[in-house]
């Protein structure tokens, strides 16, 4: 997902009676669904899986402003040019909202950005892949804001008042974010000329495998998951959330006119759910080690705006400062 | 010269000139000097591409040849583009993306707290709501200047330096061609003398709250943009927004 | 260190309601502040009015206060409307 591989400290789960008083009465909040707060006392490896998700999540949402930003200025009607950067301005500001409810934990957004743009810090492997056609507008809408939206719908109870709060509101900013992709699809597989057909279905096959791997390793490959489940910082599982997005994905893909590009993808009458074949784990591993198409250029696009807007940022302090000083003189 | 045909030309300034500001601003989507900035500025962006369709779409009904506001938008040549020159120069640093769109801010305003009386209703009703934007952006673009003149020593060099090498395409903003007095005369435009003033005293007392130093008002203009007549730039940036519909003429839908 | 400082935001979201938190921005001062919490907050009409406070001016109740400073309250029914029961043919009040 948007945090695909998150660090808690902990393979293994402490039982109640190896627990703290403490950590035990934070465990039992946790397991009434209460809701915890800034101030509230809480462990640290909650604070630190916390400040290490919810960064990955913002650094997410603002990398990801890059690859539709790519189309920003080719977009071809004046609607579809507002639409775009209405949604890539959004996506600016759930980072923002995010930043916002990690700084709640005590962690400081420029300290954090700077993690990012050294390497340190991960942000989705989605956002490492190019956008080659007009049709990736419409595909990265319908399928990575489609994946985003199935695993943040759950978020929306994540255990971390401020975070949860942030995604109650992402996610009500965002649900045009999806249907406006999906329209672009439609609209050139019904009325486009073959041309714009075949720039859908070719945005499709480099997308779709993407996408599933934005939910991250299969649950038995995350060893970090179990420890997320029991602090509800995290409330479904990778495979569980991969497989409601498959299950919704599908007839909107077939209603489209389209394919996808899995020869395994088809309907298990008795589980109830599709079946689809096994993603390509070793590329997944690759562009998390920032061996992705784009990781390089995504990154150093980050650091240029940033470290080439340090005066910017300067001169603001500098002027404020003067301000405040002519103010009591 | 008929009042209708002044009429287009005059919409077509305002749309394209808005048009290609907003372009210019896209470019910057996810390059901002500051998160704050992405918002702030894509916010001025939609602004203008609202505004540049609203006017495009008059336009288009009083051309009345077929064309929509789109086919204006990605299908005239730069020759046939009537925006200012001042807007399609490029971004460099984020002194001269502010410079520029203070310059501009100044004009707009002064130019749509005129037009929001026009004796065209149309035009008043597009200019009621665009003079509400204008407003917010020329706070924040005069705020700008004034963090970046009287910040540090290098954001007052690039300021300054961004002021004195956009100057020459300020004189096209105030120098009034007989389109822009015929709107005059037909109570829609500002007074070109009136719309001179108000925009070098703007300036003027921004800049010195700036401590930054403006050119003369009598200094050698670079004129043409409102006739056509454009820099270098923008061809290259309707290469780039053209692209789609130019390369897929048969598309009719996108 | 952030190069900026952290401001709370709080927004009424329509006229006769409260002023509510909504979030944090970073700025270089008080006008920038609110522009950004303009442009962030209220991207959608969401507000009518905006605070914007430092955040470090900010005093709040600590955690472990909460039984000090809430609970003796918890007992004091009778500022609670629904403590008051009147017959029905009183109507509503």
């Amino acid at each position: 997902m948007y945090a695909q591989l998150v660090e808690t400290g902990s393979k293994r789960l402490k039982t109640l009676e190896e627990m703290s008083p403490e950590e035990r009465e934070f465990q039992q909040k946790i397991d009434a669904e209460t809701k915890i707060e800034a101030k509230n006392w809480m462990p640290d490896g909650y604070r630190k899986t916390l400040i290490r998700q919810i960064s990955q999540h913002a650094h997410s949402e603002i990398v990801g402003m890059l690859p539709e930003g790519n189309w920003v200025t080719r977009a071809p009607t004046l609607k579809r040019k507002l639409q775009l950067m209405a949604k890539i301005q959004d996506e600016a500001g759930h980072g923002l909202y995010l930043y916002s409810a990690m700084e709640t934990l005590g962690a400081d957004r420029d300290e954090e950005v700077q993690k990012l743009h050294d390497g340190k810090a991960k942000y989705s492997s989605i956002f490492n892949y190019p956008t080659l056609n007009w049709a990736d507008m419409g595909a990265v809408g319908w399928l990575v804001d489609g994946a985003a939206i199935v695993n943040q719908v759950v978020l929306q109870r994540t255990s971390y008042g401020p975070y949860s709060r942030a995604m109650v509101r992402i996610c009500k900013e965002e649900s045009f974010h999806q249907r406006q992709g999906y329209q672009i699809l439609l609209d050139m597989m019904r009325e486009g000329t073959q041309a714009q057909k075949d720039m859908v279905q070719d945005a499709i096959n480099r997308l779709w495998w993407p996408a599933l791997m934005m939910f991250g390793p299969h649950d038995d490959e995350s060893p970090n998951s179990q420890q997320s489940m029991a602090w509800k910082i995290k409330r479904k599982s990778n495979d569980e959330l991969r497989q409601m997005f498959i299950d919704q994905t599908v007839p909107q893909l077939e209603f489209l006119g389209c394919t996808a590009p899995d020869p395994d993808l088809k309907w298990n009458e008795e589980r109830g759910h599709y079946d689809f074949g096994e993603i390509d784990w070793k590329e997944f591993y690759d562009v998390l080690k920032g061996n992705g198409p784009c990781n390089r250029e995504r990154l150093a696009t980050r650091k240029k705006a940033i470290d080439e807007g340090a005066w910017v940022r300067e001169a603001a302090v500098a002027y404020a400062k003067k301000q405040q000083q002519r103010a009591v003189a | 010269m008929s009042d209708q045909h002044a009429l287009q030309e005059y919409l077509l300034r305002l749309a394209d000139s808005a048009m290609i500001l907003g372009q210019r601003l896209s470019e910057l989507v996810g390059k901002a000097p500051a998160l704050e900035e992405e918002l702030a500025s894509t916010n001025v962006a939609l602004d203008l591409i609202g505004q540049a369709r609203n006017w495009y779409e008059y336009a288009a009904e009083l051309l009345d040849d077929g064309r929509d506001a789109d086919q204006l938008v990605f299908l005239r040549d730069a020759h046939e583009y009537r925006n200012l020159l001042l807007v399609e120069q490029p971004n460099e640093d984020y002194a001269f993306t502010i410079a520029r769109q203070f310059f501009y801010d100044v004009w707009h305003y002064h130019t749509l707290t005129r037009l929001v009386d026009a004796s065209d209703d149309r035009i008043a009703g597009i200019a009621a709501k665009a003079v509400k934007e204008a407003t917010y952006h020329l706070r924040r673009s005069s705020e700008w200047v004034r963090r970046m003149g009287d910040g540090t020593d290098e954001s007052h060099r690039r300021i300054q330096d961004a002021f004195d090498v956009l100057w020459r395409f300020t004189g096209e903003l105030v120098t009034a061609d007989d389109i822009d007095q015929a709107m005059f005369k037909a109570g829609i435009g500002p007074d070109p003398e009136q719309l001179k003033q108000d925009w070098h005293n703007t300036v003027r007392e921004v800049a010195t709250q700036a401590t930054l130093t403006t050119g003369a008002e009598d200094a050698w203009m670079y004129l043409g943009g409102k006739r056509g007549e454009h820099t270098e730039h923008l061809g290259h940036i309707l290469a780039v927004m053209q692209f789609l519909p130019r390369a897929y003429p048969d598309a009719t839908t996108w | 260190m952030s190069e900026w400082r952290l401001y709370e935001v709080f927004v009424r979201s329509k006229h006769g309601l409260n002023h509510k938190h909504v979030g944090s921005v970073h700025a270089a001062d008080n006008e920038m502040a609110m522009e950004n919490a303009r442009e962030l907050y209220t991207r959608r009409s969401e507000g009518v009015s905006i605070w914007v406070v430092p955040s470090e001016t900010i005093t709040a109740s600590a955690a472990d206060e909460k039984e000090v400073l809430f609970d003796p309250s918890d007992d004091k029914v009778y500022r609670h409307a629904s403590f008051y029961e009147l017959p029905d043919e009183v109507g509503h009040m």
